[in-house]
């Protein structure tokens, strides 16, 4: 389920088929797989844990609204009390499976040349960044991240489109993977756009 | 990241004296206040009509008093606002109390864009805009302008600092003696002394013009969205300021006739009248601001590597884009447009300014699609332009992902309706769910040309995407200048076996995507548009793995 990446084409076929000025082809032969694999490791077990107290949270203050209602508004019982259920299925689901599906998915990689990640759960994401366009790296942690001694590595290139985050990791590792990257980029040549 | 922060002038370089501090041109002793004071005009209207509990004479001296303050202020500002040119920056000072200073280092400087409304015309004026193209916060600023300057002082700013040191360099080889005939005046440099200032001087270069206004592009004005929001604009400006003088329209004698007139007429009629104004209005204010803002087009390239567009009726504005900022080119064409076969065409660059590029780097006006794609080319130095590859078109499960997006809502709302007049509200009528699916036609079509509109493609050097249906955006970016992939797959399209590729970039919106592609298609093109980089992280070929996950025949 964690990397559904399977389909025909390869970058050698493509590869012949690109022509001056024109399109590219599809190629004729649908041979071999050409799928993402995942990133080598996965963000701390603790992620878990701070993963599902946020949903805890999350999950309580929505429940809190229609659980107000039925308490001053007798009235509407009837049919307050079945979205008040229905409400609270979701979130005890939500609670349940969100964090963990996010640690199957959740993973990360660097190598000398880029980093590598995938995040999300229901959406997924996989991204790549090359060392030679990594504007900065930094490592934040918010209350709950601290508790858990986790902390969020966050790689800024020069798009405006977004960073790459590392979310949930070990906070020793997250400052080692700090210095390591900005070693790295900055002995990387290259002004970053 | 940023060197030294700017010392003030003190530090870093070597002594400068105080002559090195330009003063903004002495017009603006004039124009400062006046623009202050156009500004306010409504007020002192209202103020000398209207002002209550005071004599006439009361008000003429407090406007005389405002009137000199705003007077002393320009004259404080001018007075306190110095700017300095050296090798390595330009810096300004300003502030009487709160005293600023703002630096630029010169081998930053990504563009330089002069601007000029009618009071700057007027006397001779622009503002110059000096940019960075930094998304970063530092301690050194992105922007630095300088308002203003007289118009041929800012043109030869435009061209001293755009020059990159290599081009600078080559023309004083070529022509020291004209670089020191028109020396006057501009030793800021204080290099070596001899023709220190050889790029600004060179003379103003015949540039290769690479598109100007057709007045036949006339057509287009109409069908730009934009120009009906800006009638809006005006008309409920005009409604205020009716409001505010206290007038009901009704009370006008012949606005009152036509209102008798029209309560008199059938409503379908009226309303059909009503539209056929508001389209007649919508279609006229849009040929006048189209007017307004592209009189005088045009898009020269300059050497030393710069675009140059030049535009505008009343406030002319001139926009210069290193073409190694240039990324790619985009042509849009909203659903009006394109029925026109109409298209905008805007520059893909970094430091365009604001957080999502648009908007800004226009190209051209809006104009036939072919010139649009042809002016890219121009201006991309391709040939045949990218923007106009043929391209590959997307997986039927794109198709079937568009139409169901098109239909479920439709079916949803049709059901909600029909649920409501059914149980909960009578008054609802029990045709209304049955008219919304009236709707599904015009999506489905939609949803298919959405379809039909998506596409991608790979030249020898740009990466070329494109989708929309309200409006259709084609984007050739360079490959060179993508910065990194993004492979994101939301629930249905993983149940539909399809992925969105996005390629990052330092430029325009910063994100260009490849929707609903397989993903072996979208590895594939991301591995052949930037080769090498995402290899490390695919699964080898012929993967042992193969077995273990569903694979999809042809």
């Amino acid at each position: 389920m964690s990397h559904p990446f399977a389909s025909e084409g390869t970058a050698g076929d493509m590869a012949k088929t690109v022509r001056h000025g024109g399109g590219v082809q599809p190629p004729d032969q649908p041979t071999e797989q050409l799928r993402l694999r995942p990133p080598r490791h996965r963000v701390s077990p603790r992620a878990v844990t701070w993963w599902t107290t946020q949903a805890i949270l999350l999950a309580v203050t929505t429940l809190i609204v229609p659980v107000v209602g039925l308490i001053v508004w007798p009235g509407a019982r009837p049919w307050l009390v079945a979205v008040t259920l229905a409400l609270a299925v979701l979130a005890v689901a939500y609670v349940l499976v969100m964090p963990r599906w996010r640690f199957r998915v959740h993973r990360w990689e660097t190598t000398d040349d880029a980093v590598y990640t995938s995040a999300g759960w229901i959406n997924q994401e996989w991204r790549v960044a090359p060392m030679s366009r990594i504007q900065t790296v930094d490592a934040e942690r918010g209350p709950l991240q601290q508790l858990f001694g986790l902390a969020t590595v966050t790689v800024t290139t020069a798009s405006a489109a977004g960073a790459l985050r590392l979310e949930g990791l070990d906070h020793p590792l997250a400052i080692d993977l700090v210095d390591q990257l900005t070693k790295t980029t900055q002995a990387t040549p290259g002004d970053a756009t | 990241m940023t060197p030294d922060p700017e010392q003030a002038g003190t530090g870093t370089t070597e002594p400068q004296s105080d002559s090195d501090w330009l003063r903004l041109d002495p017009r603006m002793l004039a124009v400062t206040p006046l623009r202050q004071l156009l500004g306010f005009l409504p007020v002192i209207a209202v103020v000398l009509v209207v002002g209550v509990n005071q004599d006439l004479g009361g008000r003429v001296y407090g406007l005389a008093a405002a009137v000199g303050a705003v007077v002393i202020l320009g004259v404080l500002r001018w007075v306190t606002t110095r700017y300095r040119i050296t090798d390595e920056r330009i810096t300004q000072r300003s502030g009487l109390l709160v005293r600023k200073a703002r630096s630029v280092p010169r081998d930053r400087i990504r563009s330089v864009d002069l601007t000029a409304g009618p009071v700057h015309r007027f006397f001779g004026l622009a503002v110059v805009k000096i940019g960075t193209g930094q998304h970063a916060e530092g301690i050194e600023s992105r922007e630095l302008t300088l308002d203003a300057v007289s118009a041929v002082e800012a043109d030869r700013l435009r061209q001293r600092l755009l020059d990159r040191p290599g081009t600078q360099r080559r023309e004083r080889a070529d022509g020291p003696d004209g670089a020191n005939g028109t020396d006057g005046g501009n030793g800021t440099d204080g290099a070596d002394g001899t023709g220190t200032t050889g790029g600004a001087v060179a003379p103003v270069p015949a540039g290769a013009e690479l598109g100007a206004l057709n007045w036949s592009w006339l057509r287009f004005a109409p069908l730009t969205a934009s120009s009906l929001v800006a009638v809006g604009a005006v008309a409920g400006a005009f409604g205020q300021f009716v409001g505010d003088l206290g007038v009901d329209p009704s009370r006008i004698a012949e606005v009152g006739d036509v209102g008798e007139q029209l309560s008199t007429t059938p409503l379908w009629l009226g309303v059909f009248l009503l539209a056929l104004v508001v389209l007649a209005v919508a279609a006229l204010g849009a040929v006048v601001i189209f007017v307004a803002s592209w009189w005088g087009f045009r898009l020269v390239r300059e050497p030393g590597g710069v675009l140059r567009i030049r535009h505008g009726l009343l406030t002319s504005r001139s926009v210069s884009l290193e073409e190694r900022r240039l990324r790619g080119a985009e042509v849009a064409e909203p659903l009006l447009m394109r029925i026109g076969r109409g298209a905008r065409l805007t520059a893909v660059a970094t430091g365009l300014g604001g957080h999502r590029g648009h908007g800004r780097g226009a190209l051209l006006p809006p104009a036939p699609r072919s010139d649009a794609h042809r002016v890219a080319g121009r201006a991309l130095a391709e040939d045949p332009s990218p923007t106009g590859a043929a391209l590959r078109r997307h997986p039927v499960a794109a198709l079937r992902r568009r139409v169901v997006r098109a239909v479920l809502p439709v079916l949803a709302a049709a059901a909600a309706l029909e649920l409501v007049s059914a149980k909960l509200v009578p008054q609802v009528p029990a045709w209304a769910g049955w008219a919304v699916l009236g709707l599904l036609p015009v999506t489905v079509l939609l949803a298919v040309d959405a379809y039909r509109n998506l596409g991608h493609s790979l030249t020898e050097r740009y990466l070329v995407t494109r989708h929309g249906t309200g409006e259709r955006r084609t984007v050739a970016l360079k490959r060179s200048g993508v910065i990194g992939w993004t492979v994101s797959q939301s629930l249905f399209q993983r149940w539909a076996r399809l992925v969105t590729l996005t390629a990052t970039t330092a430029a325009g919106s910063g994100a260009y995507h490849v929707f609903d592609v397989r993903t072996a298609e979208a590895l594939a093109l991301a591995e052949q548009a930037m080769p090498g980089l995402l290899e490390p992280f695919l699964h080898p070929h012929g993967t042992d793995t193969a077995a273990a996950q569903p694979t999809i025949a042809g």
